[in-house]
């Protein structure tokens, strides 16, 4: 066990730790939400139009938790509204003008980043660094888990209720876009604080495939939210032990160990992974193949040696 | 049992200004189940949606059990013919059944055993119970449509709203409908599905309503399912709001 524990007598390990797990879990649960909206791309064009956000802050504020957070809000809100406001007011859809919105954004971060005289590492903005967390930054990601948590959980209901059938539930008196755009602010809330694990452009895959993995093997929408949450936060911690074994970016190495567990699920899930469908035995009632053979004589040709019925 | 009674005064819905329902009032008792009936374009689900808040009022009221409701009420509910829901969905069909009783209970009422019994209670009225593990694409369309009737009745609503429930069943699935609306009304609810095949309306239905943008008729299927009222509904033009015939009068709203 020791072996195991060592490099947690460092203490920024302790700390990269700590903040595997609240991230992981959070990012995880809110996966579920993400999964079954299918806002895989807005979640996207959220979390790259955080990079102008960081820059503008550190450029007017400095480099501050603070200065972080209200710039990168500011840009997350800029870019969902006005893709909302392109596609409401001309004949462009909404991915598409999301699209083109947060690709610009993206650019002009990067620009804004090389102009600026505060050295930033663009690098961790793009690809996270836990190793790196402060103190401040643990307790900012404290605070927005914890909110993101009870929040997500309080609602519980009648967001299974909306994301089951939107127009239903409007009927029934849940204030359908209201909740969205409570879950909306918590999903850029959280993303603010999985900048500084996995970075701005991996921040989408703690963000997608924990949820995804529980729905290959799950008829429960309960089971999605709380089991992306373990399924984030273990993955993470083994990406994170990876990352100090091998000596290789812990952002990149949180996803692909994600991504692996999510490939395992997608290839064994007995219920709808790939591999048990294909080995499936074709004829799952062998009594029913018995009576529709009985019916239509078919068993006597296969005496005579013809099996190419019998799969 | 008068206060037991949906009742729609004066109800005009409009898109844009022109009049998909106009002046509809009537007055239904609990305990029926009513066929509504007119040709394409005649506004029956705008009525529906209309009567659930999903389209704004022009002018009218809508009440039950002498409360006006306005906007949404979770005593009357709507099921639209086909769901736009992802039948991917991780729910099973006892799922759907007790997310009815999640929008009785609200956000922090404990789920108790008497939610549970109810959830059992409806899933046997309804001979869903053998499928309660499935998830919903693993069921017919006549199973799937009693799986949503089952979440309706959990929630305890009054008044159901169906959109074409019988199209698309075959022989058999339409009498076990049948025989599941003959349930829910024989509790006290209060039925209204729409229908296009009017050979079948006498036998399923004991009332009916005749609409074709405004009301034609409304009362027992024997009275008023003639063939004079049913001549009227289904050859009158459906006004559409062209220019020449203008919509001169003024709603208050």
């Amino acid at each position: 066990m020791t072996w195991l524990l060592e490099p947690f007598r460092l203490e920024f390990m302790q700390r990269a730790l700590i903040g595997c797990v609240l991230i992981g879990f959070t990012n995880g649960f809110l996966s579920a939400y993400i999964v079954m909206r299918r806002l895989a791309l807005m979640a996207d064009a959220l979390s790259h139009s955080l990079l102008p956000g960081l820059a503008i802050g550190v450029i007017l504020f400095g480099l501050t938790p603070v200065s972080l957070f209200f710039g990168a809000l500011a840009a997350a809100l800029f870019v969902t509204l006005g893709a909302e406001l392109i596609s409401r007011s001309s004949r462009v859809k909404e991915d598409t003008s999301l699209g083109i919105l947060y690709t610009v954004a993206f650019s002009l971060g990067i620009v804004l980043l090389s102009f600026s005289k505060v050295r930033v590492e663009l690098h961790h903005y793009l690809f996270g660094n836990i190793l790196g967390i402060s103190n401040t930054d643990l307790w900012t990601i404290y605070w927005i888990s914890l909110v993101t948590l009870i929040v997500l959980v309080a609602m519980q209901r009648p967001l299974l209720v909306m994301l089951f059938e939107p127009s239903i539930a409007a009927t029934q008196g849940v204030r359908v876009s209201i909740l969205n755009y409570l879950v909306l602010t918590l999903l850029v809330f959280s993303m603010i604080s999985s900048v500084q694990a996995v970075g701005v452009i991996l921040a989408l895959g703690l963000l997608t495939a924990p949820a995804a993995t529980v729905y290959l093997f799950s008829n429960s929408f309960t089971k999605m939210f709380w089991g992306g949450g373990v399924i984030g936060m273990i993955g993470s911690c083994i990406g994170l032990f990876l990352s100090y074994w091998l000596n290789l970016p812990s952002g990149a190495c949180i996803v692909l160990v994600l991504g692996g567990i999510f490939c395992l699920a997608f290839l064994f899930s007995p219920k709808y992974g790939v591999l048990p469908r294909i080995f499936r035995k074709r004829h799952l009632h062998e009594q029913s193949l018995a009576r529709w053979e009985n019916r239509t004589g078919l068993h006597k040709q296969d005496e005579h040696g013809d099996d190419s019925h019998n799969h | 049992m008068s206060s037991h009674r949906l009742e729609i005064k004066d109800l005009t819905v409009a898109y844009n200004r022109v009049p998909a329902v106009h002046h509809v009032s009537m007055e239904m008792q609990c305990g029926h189940c009513v066929a509504l009936l007119g040709p394409n374009g005649a506004g029956k689900t705008t009525f529906f949606k209309a009567l659930v808040g999903l389209l704004p009022l022009e002018s009218g009221s809508v009440s039950f059990h002498g409360h006006s409701i306005r906007g949404t009420s979770s005593e009357l509910v709507y099921l639209p013919q086909r769901s736009h829901q992802d039948s991917d969905f991780p729910i099973t069909v006892q799922g759907v059944v007790e997310l009815g009783r999640y929008l009785k209970l609200g956000l922090w009422k404990h789920f108790s055993e008497h939610d549970a019994a109810v959830v059992d209670e409806v899933m046997q009225t309804l001979q869903i119970s053998d499928l309660a593990d499935r998830q919903i694409s693993a069921l017919s369309g006549g199973q799937q449509q009693r799986a949503f009737l089952g979440r309706a009745l959990a929630q305890e609503a009054h008044v159901f709203l169906l959109d074409e429930p019988f199209t698309g069943l075959d022989k058999g699935a339409q009498e076990n409908l049948r025989e599941t609306l003959r349930k829910i009304t024989a509790r006290g609810n209060l039925v209204i599905a729409s229908h296009h095949d009017l050979k079948t309306v006498p036998d399923l239905f004991d009332q009916v309503i005749l609409l074709n943008g405004e009301l034609i008729a409304y009362g027992e299927t024997k009275e008023v399912f003639t063939e004079e009222n049913i001549q009227r509904t289904y050859q009158t033009e459906v006004f559409s709001g062209v220019p020449h015939h203008q919509h001169r009068h003024h709603h208050e709203s």
